[in-house]
């Protein structure tokens, strides 16, 4: 019982240590993929670290300081759910932490009463509401799969969940160009230099907000990664190895989608999201609730 | 316990009389305030006495052959009522409703089947908690009014000063809903119920206007149409199964299949707690003073109809009774918050997301497993504080700065600081992780996997995206920039009661292992015979945890970053600003001021796009359902 406890603080601790490094440096790797499948050379992989440190000590230029304190309740609550997550507990509470977290970066981004920046966050509230069924969804399609929320006991089921929802990890990656900020769906702010609405939700953020802000974005996208990694792991040992596979492929397309589309339309983004959500997670369930009925 | 049931039933009648009889404004107030602490203290002496034995009590009231004439007489005297408001104002053919359903009563009462006796009153751990949020939360909302209708007649003139008949209304509806959650007779019951209604109707046409007239009447039908549904439960239950007493008309449904009477009630239950087709009532209730509002929506009226749900959610899981009432509760909760998006009128916004999440918490007591009826309870205190609140908040903000809109709550938190903090503590409350409607989505969602049932599922996530949206941009508008301080108009008893409301609300966030652990689960005993902790107590602890980091993060940031040394910028306008965030440079090069809106989308989520399907949708699913159910008994 205590070595259980034991474990999991200490997943706690390297998902808290590690996941910036490895946010980070997939950050990197995703900007020299980008440049090459653009014929351009690209920066060194550790540029975001750099980026990170210069941004750091740049001086504190605020429309309003109420945002720095919102940026970092971001920052903590996408940490909280990163860390619930590699903890082993339950999911739906990790996902309602993380809307928790989304939260918080609206609120930043309005609190300065900028035209850009509100634009843009509105264009994040309605990707929240694009994306979120299908997050709830996955967390249902787990639990459909092993019989439990908890992530700790997900891990140990003897046959990996992607057997039994591959309709959810569809609607899941799908979402996860959403919340990768990829194009077609970097609406409400892009890591790219044409973004119509200038940065979109951070246009105001200077300095340290930003780097918050952006190390709030490798937690999250670890913690995501992660999600996808448990669709495949399972009591066997093999299945991390297959996990891990299976995570660098989809990041891979994520970074190949993010490069061979244009942006879209809100409501297109809100039609084809809600219309897949329904498509793959939506018959998933279904076909499941069939199957358990017999 | 008898005479202290019936005097917390009875004194609020005879306080309705007071407020009629006093002219004076000052006296009126300090007998309002004497007659709102006497019964709040009434109903806590009453639970607490209750609360220390803790078990089910089934007794009659002292003298109880006159309660039944009086109530017979009560009968009339409502139907008379009506009869004469609807002549008065040409819609005599709504008093037929109320003609129909007091002839069914009265006529199967006096000449129907001699049935048993039965005890007319019991106090269970339902009756416990519903006693305790009328008792509090509606007279916390008596003592906001007595400061708020004193400035609303101040600033609406026109509109006659009838607060006298205002507050015998209130008054009445704590006597009818204490005297509701504790019947035990299906006959008592209903004569609570149709004093809910017409009170309601009264209050809804306080100020006499054409639109308020209008309202108040679809409001009446609406809820006259579930009386009937009730009336004919009583007759159904008399003739066919020889009882008047609720609890052997549910145990009857659940064991002996006999379900007519519970679609009966459920159908009730429905019209009262707003459910789509019958939505219209709720968000015509708008034009009523906020007070009003803030009582219809939190402590009494929508609350008797899910009252009543989960009292009959044991004879509803499994059935198509219990089909019908998720089907709708899901679609509400699902169809309302997509109307709440289109909405920039606070109250609206309000009213919507009552409907909605009153429909999380029928779907809750119309599955009708143990953890659904927790969620349900745990959904129906959050809710009643959370709404509560808000009302008196967006009121009180109305009263000070003339709007209701949301967009004109730019900024708030600058310009009314206090009136803010209240208002983000209700909205936190009724949306935010970790609070109320997240362990009760938890709950509801693992309850629908189990059922099986993909499409109450896909109700559940999808409505909870739309409800995020809708709370958020609001949220977002509180926080903004703005330049200047408004002038807070507000009285002290309405700040004293929002004050109230917030402490307590944070207080059962808190604390709600506690209230699970004491009141819930052994209610849950009572009601399944079985009780299992509904949250690991892993989970328990995780969303203590996020409850405190929502106040604790913000505040640990606060106080490291007012030392962080910044130089104030304006925003980025793309160099078209005009020397400050609130104007920028025109194509004439004149300064013009910047208006930030929220979102709407109103080709998307209007009104006029979504209600008349939802009401077809819900009128669809309930005539199927009742054809089904009727048609499956006979």
């Amino acid at each position: 019982m205590f070595g259980e406890y034991f474990n999991r603080f200490v997943m706690m601790f390297v998902f808290l240590v590690a996941a910036p490094f490895i946010g980070g440096l997939l950050d990197g790797i995703d900007r020299k993929l980008s440049a090459r499948m653009q014929g351009r050379k690209g920066p060194g992989i550790l540029q975001p670290f750099y980026d990170v440190a210069k941004l750091t000590q740049k001086q504190l230029l605020a429309v309003n300081k109420f945002q720095l304190l919102m940026v970092m309740s971001y920052l903590f609550f996408v940490m909280l759910s990163g860390a619930l997550f590699f903890g082993g507990c339950d999911m739906l509470l990790c996902f309602f932490s993380l809307s928790t977290a989304a939260m918080f970066l609206i609120l930043a981004s309005t609190s300065t009463h900028s035209p850009f920046s509100t634009i843009g966050s509105h264009r994040e509230m309605v990707q929240m509401m694009a994306y979120e069924p299908m997050e709830l969804l996955t967390a249902v399609g787990f639990y459909l799969a092993t019989g439990t929320f908890r992530v700790l006991d997900i891990v140990k089921a003897d046959i990996p969940a992607i057997l039994y929802a591959p309709g959810f990890f569809v609607g899941f990656v799908f979402i996860l160009t959403i919340k990768f900020r990829k194009s077609p769906f970097d609406l409400s702010t892009t890591h790219h230099a044409h973004q119509e609405v200038v940065k979109g939700v951070t246009t105001e953020m200077v300095g340290i907000e930003y780097a918050t802000t952006t190390v709030a974005e490798w937690y999250e996208n670890v913690f995501l990664l992660g999600v996808v990694a448990l669709f495949f792991i399972n009591s066997n040992p093999l299945s991390y190895l297959v996990a891990l596979v299976a995570v660098a492929v989809v990041f891979f397309l994520e970074i190949l989608i993010d490069n061979t589309s244009a942006r879209v339309k809100w409501q297109l983004m809100l039609k084809l999201a809600w219309g897949v959500t329904l498509i793959t997670g939506g018959l998933n369930l279904l076909i499941l609730e069939l199957i358990q009925r017999r | 316990m008898e005479n202290l049931v019936a005097v917390l039933i009875c004194l609020p009648f005879l306080l309705a009389l007071l407020p009629l009889a006093v002219s004076n404004e000052k006296a009126r107030g300090c007998v309002i305030y004497a007659g709102g602490a006497v019964i709040l203290l009434l109903s806590v002496i009453t639970a607490v006495l209750w609360f220390q034995d803790g078990t089910t009590l089934i007794f009659d009231l002292p003298a109880s052959e006159i309660f039944d004439k009086i109530i017979l007489a009560g009968d009339f005297i409502l139907m008379f009522v009506i009869i004469w408001l609807s002549v008065k104002h040409h819609k005599t053919v709504i008093s037929f409703l109320s003609v129909i359903q007091t002839g069914l009563v009265v006529w199967v009462e006096l000449f129907g089947p001699k049935v048993e006796h039965t005890a007319h009153i019991r106090l269970d751990w339902l009756s416990f908690i519903m006693i305790l949020i009328i008792g509090v939360i509606g007279v916390a909302i008596g003592i906001y009014a007595v400061g708020y209708m004193h400035g609303y007649h101040k600033h609406h003139k026109d509109i006659r000063d009838r607060r006298r008949f205002f507050f015998a209304m209130v008054f009445l509806f704590y006597g009818a809903m204490f005297g509701l959650v504790t019947s035990m007779n299906i006959i008592w019951l209903y004569f609570f119920w149709e004093i809910t209604s017409v009170c309601s109707f009264l209050l809804i046409g306080y100020t006499g206007t054409k639109e308020a007239v209008d309202n108040s009447f679809r409001a009446l039908w609406m809820n006259l149409l579930g009386g009937l549904a009730i009336a004919v439960a009583i007759v159904y239950a008399i003739y066919a199964e020889g009882t008047v007493n609720l609890y052997d008309i549910i145990e009857n449904g659940k064991n002996a299949g006999l379900l007519i009477p519970i679609a009966m009630l459920a159908f009730a239950c429905l019209t009262k707690s707003a459910q789509f087709p019958f939505s219209g009532w709720l968000l015509g209730a708008m034009v009523a003073p906020t007070p009003s509002s803030a009582l219809l929506h939190s402590a009494t009226m929508v609350k008797a109809g899910v009252y009543l749900l989960v009292r009959l959610s044991v004879a509803l899981n499994g059935n198509s009774v219990g089909q019908m009432v998720y089907i709708i509760g899901g679609f509400t909760f699902f169809a309302a918050s997509l109307l709440a998006i289109s909405q920039s009128d606070g109250k609206k916004v309000l009213a919507y997301s009552t409907i909605s999440n009153l429909g999380l918490i029928v779907a809750c007591a119309g599955v009708g497993y143990e953890e659904t009826s927790w969620a349900a309870i745990f959904l129906i205190i959050f809710h009643a504080v959370s709404k509560s609140m808000l009302f008196q908040c967006v009121g009180a903000i109305e009263n000070a700065t003339g709007s209701r809109d949301i967009e004109d709550m730019q900024g708030l938190a600058v310009r009314y600081p206090k009136l803010a903090f209240v208002l983000m503590v209700g909205i936190a409350g009724m949306f935010l992780a970790p609070f109320g409607m997240l362990i009760s989505k938890w709950a509801a969602l693992r309850a629908f996997v189990n059922a099986p049932s993909t499409l109450m599922v896909l109700f559940i996530v999808f409505g909870s995206s739309t409800t995020m949206f809708y709370w958020t941009k609001w949220f977002a508008k509180i926080l903004g920039l703005h330049e200047s301080r408004g002038e807070d108009v507000t009285q002290p008893s309405e700040y004293i009661s929002m004050y109230f409301h917030a402490v307590f609300l944070i207080l059962l966030c808190v604390g709600f292992p506690i209230v699970s652990k004491h009141v819930i689960e052994p209610m849950m005993l009572d009601m399944y015979g079985v009780s299992s902790p509904v949250l690991s107590e892993g989970n328990i602890a995780i969303m203590v945890i996020m409850v405190c980091a929502i106040f604790v993060v913000p505040t640990i940031n606060y106080l490291l970053t007012r030392k962080v040394k910044d130089q104030p910028v304006i925003v980025y306008m793309g160099g078209a600003n005009a020397g400050d965030n609130k104007n920028f440079v025109d194509s004439e090069g004149e300064a013009k001021e910047l208006q930030i809106s929220n979102w709407y989308m109103g080709e998307w989520f209007g009104e006029d796009k979504i209600f008349r399907p939802s009401v077809a949708f819900g009128t669809l699913m309930l005539v199927i359902f009742l054809c089904v159910i009727i048609g499956g008994a006979i």
